[in-house]
């Protein structure tokens, strides 16, 4: 009984940091399909999104509601900023160049907010107290379910943009082939300054749904961010749902992982999976072959 | 010197070569044709070990080379140029030859770092044989340009030159008379026959019908991924299927 | 003057320049970062071997410092090995690693294989600070011993500062020789055109990982010599960040350029010297200058270095002809 309730709750605290990981992939994945950027800073928007909801919260004894708002919409202008003024203006767009300006962009975002923040790790309240649930023999704190219905909301929201709405399939139509798209008139600048607005608002609501169970600080954004994006490899860029599969089953391994064998190679699991996947099946576990063209 | 059997090949669902077999003569030049999408380029990929076909064989002198990777073959001989001029862009023109020489040298990392005696000879004769062959192409005079500032036909020469440097059996050409003028493409002429004279088989894909009739020997049309027509330059114009072929194009 | 003869010009003068500098400085300070320049400089030529020449990023480059260090450390301090012997198992040890793992890792491109590094130097940290009973976990390993020559021992700036230039011109020599031999010609043309280098012949996929484990290699010895002059290491000067700076130091100062690597070292080793009064600001400091000089100069300073020097030698051969 009790190791059945253990494995219950190691599997409910992986689901829930498997859907966080999806969050993240998922802000890679829409930069990706747009430009073929991968955008080392993803991690800082999730970490803005945790620090700046306490800064408001905590600090400036904001209510929750508005505070997360503002997040979201400071983080969402960071990100366009960041667009605006690094990638936008690149002349010799190679991908070196581009992994260059991204890790420079995370390392400047993180700077800044160590200097205005400071190094201390704080908790963010949770959303809906601390008094456990329990459900048919397993204890779950509010903050997992805000989680996991939060995560639900965003990648439905997402499939429906993508899917049905005209700006949706026009950010799409870019990411098969801009050139093409140019041609009927889509602004593929506008579609990628769009996906950097996604991706930064989708990235910062990871952080702030996250923050109240793992506490934050200046620094999480670099662990958070390397794990969205082993779960959108695992799950393979083009495909959402496989996003989605890659981010659990990451939450899941590590959290399993972590009980069962050792704690202390918690880190190590989601890089030595990553790895894995690279090797052998780098268009991930749940995409299509993509045949290669030279 | 060439044998192409059968040759297939489907990306996805898209058959882009089917069954396509044709032979290349030792010291001819073979002219390979065709609307866009016909298939030219995948074919020659195939052949220099870019693509892996579906199925089929290549035979380089009768030996079996269909999954032979590209460097392999250069040292067996064979070597290409591209559609789109594939440079080594930050090195200058004669640095670019010199890497056609890396098949006739040997000196590793070690003897490299060490400039142990050896390195040092082979060095001086990498420089030697790479200025002989810009002086073959008459490219000498830019040997020290860096090989993005060239203009756009030297660009195309710079290829041939680095290619001839591999001291190849055989030389594809995929194009080489695109984006060149006039002087440019008779120059051009003058020294494909120069190469063929030197013993070099050669095949090219190329659009210039006028440079195509004009200097090959014979000639194969590729449709739609399938073999149209093969013959000499005299037959290809007179073939009614390839006439329709192009006219429907067109 | 040949090409050639100018760059043997230029190295003597750099050499004796290295030489002489120590007869200038008073107090253990500056000698102490000239020591971490040196360090710098050989890690930084080491990454820059396989960014600048090969094209191919490694973002866990710390990683094969650490392993020299960690390597060289523990067989000192636990097996009682001589350190000279010790760096060299350390080296060949991380070279090989580095073969090993460079086959799968170097098959990856662009931001695959960025990630790909970033994961293996991620796990080799996690190694050093989990490994307690060999590493001595995050809270490091001590009382490594200094490296001797007989009666000769490096424990003090001054012998230390020669110990680690000796071997900073060394590997700088050969990594010149290196970059203007054949093998760097191929380097650098899998940089511009891998399709077309491998059609030319070079066997791209091996020279790659050959690069890899011969930059490992360098770093290792780096890594070893670090260990033996500080006497003390631990995990946090093998992490991410460290990966991180290499790059900035090799980005800064030029890629394809071993001058340039140096320049880099220097820089980024005396700029928190500098931020210190400001504390913690360096971090902004570097995230900025990423971004500038990638933007700005994506040849890096040495480059800008070149061009003001061509404009002068340009403006001084107008002068004498036009006073001829």
């Amino acid at each position: 009984m009790d190791n059945s309730r253990q494995l219950i709750q190691y599997v409910l605290s992986g689901l829930s940091n498997g859907a966080i990981y999806a969050l993240i992939g998922f802000g890679f994945a829409i930069i990706y399909n747009a430009t073929g950027i991968i955008n080392f800073a993803q991690g800082e928007f999730v970490m803005l999104g945790g620090m700046l909801t306490l800064f408001f919260l905590v600090f400036l004894n904001f209510p929750l509601v508005p505070s997360i708002v503002l997040a979201i919409l400071i983080s969402t202008a960071v990100g366009i900023a960041f667009e605006r003024l690094a990638i936008r203006p690149l002349k010799n767009a190679n991908p070196l160049s581009l992994v260059i300006i991204t890790i420079g962009a995370s390392i400047l975002i993180r700077g800044i907010a160590m200097l205005v923040w400071g190094k201390d790790t704080h908790a963010l309240p949770a959303f809906s107290g601390n008094e456990p649930l329990h459900i048919a023999g397993a204890t779950i704190m509010p903050q997992h379910l805000w989680i996991f219905s939060i995560t639900v909301l965003i990648i439905a929201a997402n499939k429906l943009f993508f899917n049905y709405s005209i700006i949706g399939k026009a950010m799409r139509a870019c990411a098969y082939n801009s050139q093409a798209a140019s041609l009927v008139g889509i602004n593929v600048k506008t579609m990628v300054l769009l996906s950097f607005v996604i991706s930064s608002a989708i990235g910062s609501m990871a952080g702030i749904i996250i923050a109240p169970l793992t506490m934050t600080s200046y620094d999480v954004g670099i662990m958070l961010g390397l794990k969205g994006f082993c779960a959108v490899i695992i799950g393979g860029m083009s495909s959402g749902l496989g996003t989605v599969m890659g981010g659990l089953l990451l939450g899941l391994l590590e959290s399993l992982g972590a009980g069962y064998i050792s704690a202390s190679y918690k880190d190590a699991i989601a890089f030595i999976i990553l790895l894995l996947i690279l090797f052998i099946r780098p268009e991930g576990l749940f995409a299509k072959k993509e045949t290669e063209r030279v | 010197m060439l044998r192409i059997d059968g040759i297939t090949k489907i990306f996805g669902g898209l058959t882009a070569l089917e069954d396509v077999s044709l032979f290349v003569n030792k010291g001819s030049i073979t002219g390979v044709i065709g609307p866009n999408g016909a298939g030219k380029t995948t074919l020659f990929n195939i052949v220099t070990g870019l693509y892996t076909q579906t199925s089929g064989d290549v035979y380089l002198e009768e030996k079996n080379i269909s999954l032979y990777a590209p460097e392999v073959l250069a040292g067996l001989g064979l070597v290409r140029t591209f559609q789109n001029v594939e440079l080594f862009g930050q090195m200058t023109v004669l640095e670019n030859v010199m890497v056609g020489l890396h098949t006739k040298s040997k000196s590793g990392i070690i003897s490299c770092s060490f400039k142990l005696p050896g390195q040092i000879k082979e060095e001086r004769y990498i420089k030697e044989k790479a200025l002989h062959w810009l002086e073959y192409t008459g490219m000498a005079d830019a040997a020290e340009i860096k090989a993005n500032n060239l203009p756009f036909g030297k660009g195309r020469l710079l290829e041939i030159s680095r290619a001839l440097a591999v001291e190849p059996k055989l030389i594809l050409m995929d194009e080489p008379a695109a984006g060149l003028n006039s002087r440019e493409t008779s120059a051009l002429a003058n020294l494909i026959r120069k190469i063929r004279e030197s013993g070099i088989t050669i095949v090219l894909v190329e659009h210039d019908m006028e440079l195509v009739m004009d200097i090959c020997d014979s000639i194969v049309v590729l449709n739609l991924g399938k073999k149209l027509a093969e013959g000499t330059p005299r037959e290809i114009q007179e073939n009614p299927a390839v006439i329709s072929a192009y006219l429907g194009e067109s | 003057m040949t090409k050639e003869k100018r760059e043997i010009l230029i190295f003597l003068i750099f050499t004796l320049a290295v030489l002489i500098t120590p007869l200038f400085l008073r107090g253990s300070y500056y000698l102490n970062v000239l020591v971490f320049i040196g360090i710098n400089t050989m890690l930084a030529i080491a990454l820059n071997l396989l960014l600048g020449y090969a094209g191919q990023i490694s973002l866990g480059h710390a990683a094969f410092f650490g392993l020299g260090a960690y390597i060289s450390g523990i067989l000192t301090t636990r097996f009682s090995f001589d350190p000279w012997l010790a760096m060299i198992i350390s080296a060949l040890m991380s070279g090989g690693l580095a073969f090993i793992i460079g086959f799968p890792i170097l098959k990856l491109k662009g931001h695959y294989l960025a990630m790909a590094t970033l994961g293996f130097g991620i796990i080799m940290f996690i190694i050093f600070n989990e490994t307690v009973a060999l590493t001595g976990g995050p809270s490091g390993l001590s009382g490594i011993p200094n490296i001797h020559i007989n009666s000769l021992v490096f424990d003090n700036d001054l012998n230390n500062y020669y110990l680690i230039w000796v071997i900073t011109l060394m590997v700088m020599l050969l990594s010149i020789n290196l970059s203007q031999s054949r093998i760097g010609r191929a380097l650098r043309a899998i940089h511009d055109s891998e399709v077309a280098a491998r059609v030319m012949g070079v066997n791209a996929r091996v020279l790659k990982v050959q690069i890899f484990a011969v930059s490992a290699l360098i770093s290792a010895v780096a890594g070893s010599l670090y260990a033996h002059t500080m006497t003390f290491i631990s995990p946090a000067s093998f992490g991410f960040n460290f990966s991180i700076e290499l790059v900035t130091m090799v980005i800064i100062g030029g890629l394809g350029s071993i001058y340039g690597s140096f320049l880099g070292a220097a820089i980024l080793t005396v700029l928190p010297e500098f931020l210190r009064v400001l504390q913690d600001f360096d971090i902004v400091v570097y995230g900025l200058m990423l971004i500038l000089m990638t933007m700005f100069m994506p040849g890096g300073l040495i480059s800008g270095l070149r061009l003001i020097g061509e404009a002068i030698g340009s403006r001084i051969k107008r002068k004498s002809v036009s006073n001829a």
